[in-house]
């Protein structure tokens, strides 16, 4: 188990290493010229870009750059934010997606769950209906139009919420992007939970458990719920990663100041540079990569059955 | 030996036929057995998949937004880019901008009277958009693009991902262990990274959707064909037909994807919602479609925009973008329940 995990975390750390080259490479051969040579003369602008290092060869650069980024030193914006440094903008962001992804997260599982488990239970009933009726809804209807919809009736028509962000009012203000975020992770971990339980329901030894004499929650918390629990895992996290790093659209349409938002305007191109897309990008790729591999881990523990084998390890 | 040539030959002129030699069975417990009656694959896919409710709910939906894709815009009689125009009291030219959907035959049903507005003889079925554009084509206009992408994605899943996936696993070994590095490196670059990237490389348009499609939408397929291909290919009849001479490619693509095609059409089916997920995101933000062309993404960003003075604007892009996912939803379903059946569905 520890050889497996010592590989697995050796891999994940050349993957990512891979990545921060590719990105890094790819916006240092991107085409344009940091410095306005209109405003500058040549003199200045050599100057300048020997200040900043842009004479070495691209390796050192690499190797320079990571030795930032090892001091968690992600350089500083040129046009956003008046060149603050990255890191400073991106901790509020951070701060804010990490919040309000992680009630999310919170609340889509745990409903999420609860649903799955009690339409699992009345299989064929109402709730199974509902639950089933839900997660259709949930999986083809955005979660920005969800926040739109939340919006428009429920700020605009009803004035119960904000209806824009407000970093002072955090917890009430944070009650539309929450629900509508958590709308996509509930439908989904809802339908998985419904069709494992229900597969392990009807499993031999949930039967022999049963003919035993165990019989409520015991019997669905001990026997069931762990085995259903371990493909649902795996749906899981993927989610978390999209969740924790802001649902972008969402963020974008209610005004909250975080990395999604940072994200869009770097895709839109809307006044974030490169500085920025290679902090996200490192950012983004981190969290999904650690993730996998906290899954992967978890997936080992929580299956006494997938022990390693000796090739390669957990398959999905 | 022996009774052979003992046994006397019956010459057959020599042989009179009686009544009874020959009868036909024309009983009526004799019958074809229809409930177990053998029947080819597809045809038991397809009777599987008809039986299903809910795919063909998924199917006739899917089949009903094509037509109106393709057929929609002409029935309104404007270009999804034309400003619908009208003759005020003064004799200049108004833009129909911003009026709520109409039917004028109807309201003069109801109401008994015509719209008192200059627009009053012209139909809006979706109402027009801020700058007097007819929602109904546009909508419609936008949907293609929908459709076009999910076309797109079906290519890059069955070319790339499905041939990728298939190789990997036929070769083995070392090929396969260098292919299957790429895949993760390639799977853990999420494809906001990418796009991200990309948008700085590339103009806006429709074009970057499709790259970005290219570069990530294969890898899910390529997982896919690669398991089923580690399933099947040490079964006999690969064996044979490599003895009788065939060639990789023969074996990969004639011998051994006929077997595997029921999961990767399963496939095909659950990326195409995705798919047309990223292009309506990315239309949204902004790097999708250009104007004035539209796509489901924009027209939802439009009416997002003037949601607080025209409603109604943004509900026929949200409900034909929630339709397209349940009905590629629901018939991928069908399809997983129908090619694969599990005992509890039969």
């Amino acid at each position: 188990m520890t050889k497996y995990v010592l590989k697995r975390i050796g891999m994940a750390v050349l993957t990512l290493l891979i990545i921060v080259f590719l990105l890094f490479f790819l916006v240092r051969i991107m085409p344009g010229n940091p410095f306005p040579s209109e405003r500058m003369n040549d003199q200045q602008i050599a100057n300048k870009r020997a200040e900043m290092g842009l004479d070495d060869p691209i390796p050192v650069q690499f190797v320079r750059y990571l030795w930032k980024l090892l001091h968690g030193d992600f350089g500083n914006g040129t046009s956003l934010y008046n060149g603050a440094p990255i890191k400073t903008v991106l901790s509020t962001c951070v701060k804010n997606s990490f919040r309000i992804g992680g009630m999310a997260v919170l609340l889509g599982s745990l409903v999420g769950l609860l649903l799955g488990i009690c339409a699992a239970l009345n299989r064929g009933r109402f709730l199974d209906g509902f639950c089933t009726v839900v997660s259709i809804l949930g999986v083809c209807v955005p979660s920005y139009v969800f926040l739109i919809f939340i919006q428009y009736n429920f700020a605009y028509k009803v004035t119960l919420l904000p209806y824009f962000f407000d970093q002072t009012k955090f917890l009430h203000s944070s009650v539309a992007p929450v629900v509508s975020m958590s709308l996509f992770t509930m439908s989904t971990i809802a339908r998985f939970t419904r069709n494992e339980m229900v597969e392990v329901i009807d499993s031999d030894y949930v039967r022999l458990a049963e003919s035993k004499g165990l019989y409520g929650s015991r019997l669905v918390s001990r026997h069931v719920l762990r085995n259903a629990l371990i493909p649902i895992v795996t749906v899981l996290a993927p989610l978390i990663v999209d969740l924790l790093t802001g649902a972008l659209v969402v963020e974008k349409i209610y005004g909250i100041n975080g990395i999604g938002k940072l994200m869009v305007d770097a895709i839109a191109g809307e006044g974030v540079d490169y500085n920025y897309v290679l902090a996200l990008g490192i950012l983004y790729s981190s969290l999904y990569i650690g993730v996998m591999l906290i899954v992967d881990i978890l997936y080992g523990a929580l299956d006494p059955r997938i022990r390693v084998s000796a090739k390669g390890g957990v398959k999905e | 030996m022996k009774g052979f040539e003992t046994a006397t030959v019956v010459e057959p002129s020599s042989y009179t036929p009686v009544e009874g030699d020959f009868e036909l069975l024309e009983q009526e417990d004799i019958g074809t057995d229809t409930n177990y009656a053998s029947q080819g694959y597809w045809k038991g896919v397809a009777v599987h998949f008809m039986r299903n409710k809910r795919a063909m709910v998924g199917l006739c939906i899917v089949l009903l937004l094509i037509l109106l894709a393709v057929f929609g815009p002409m029935l309104s009689g404007y270009a999804y880019d034309e400003i619908v125009t009208a003759l005020n009291a003064k004799g200049r030219k108004k833009a129909a901008v911003g009026i709520s959907p109409r039917i004028p035959a109807i309201h003069e049903m109801i109401t008994g009277e015509p719209y008192d507005d200059i627009y009053a003889d012209k139909t809006f079925l979706f109402g027009t958009d801020d700058l007097g554009r007819d929602l109904w084509t546009r909508t419609w206009y936008g949907a293609r693009v929908s459709l076009m992408i999910a076309f797109v994605t079906i290519l890059i899943d069955m070319i790339i991902g499905m041939s990728y996936g298939l190789i990997s696993g036929y070769f083995g070994g070392r090929v396969d262990n260098v292919m299957q590095r790429f895949v993760e490196i390639a799977n853990s670059i999420p494809r906001l990274v990418i796009v991200s990237v990309l948008a700085i490389f590339m103009k806006k348009g429709i074009g970057l959707v499709i790259v970005a499609l290219l570069l990530t939408e294969w890898i899910g397929m390529s997982k896919i064909a690669r398991a089923e291909m580690l399933k099947i290919k040490e079964q006999e009849y690969v064996l044979a037909s490599r003895t009788l001479g065939a060639g990789n490619g023969h074996i990969i693509f004639k011998e051994i994807l006929p077997n595997t095609i029921g999961p990767i059409i399963t496939q095909v089916m659950f990326s195409i919602p995705t798919a047309i997920f990223t292009e309506a995101f990315l239309s949204f933000v902004g790097v999708g479609i250009v104007l004035p062309q539209c796509s489901i993404g924009t027209l939802i960003e439009d009416g997002f925009n003037n949601i607080t003075t025209l409603p109604y604007q943004i509900m026929p892009p949200i409900i034909v973008l929630a339709l397209l996912m349940l009905g590629f939803n629901f018939i991928g379903d069908g399809l997983r329940e129908a090619l694969a059946p599990k005992l509890e569905d039969m």
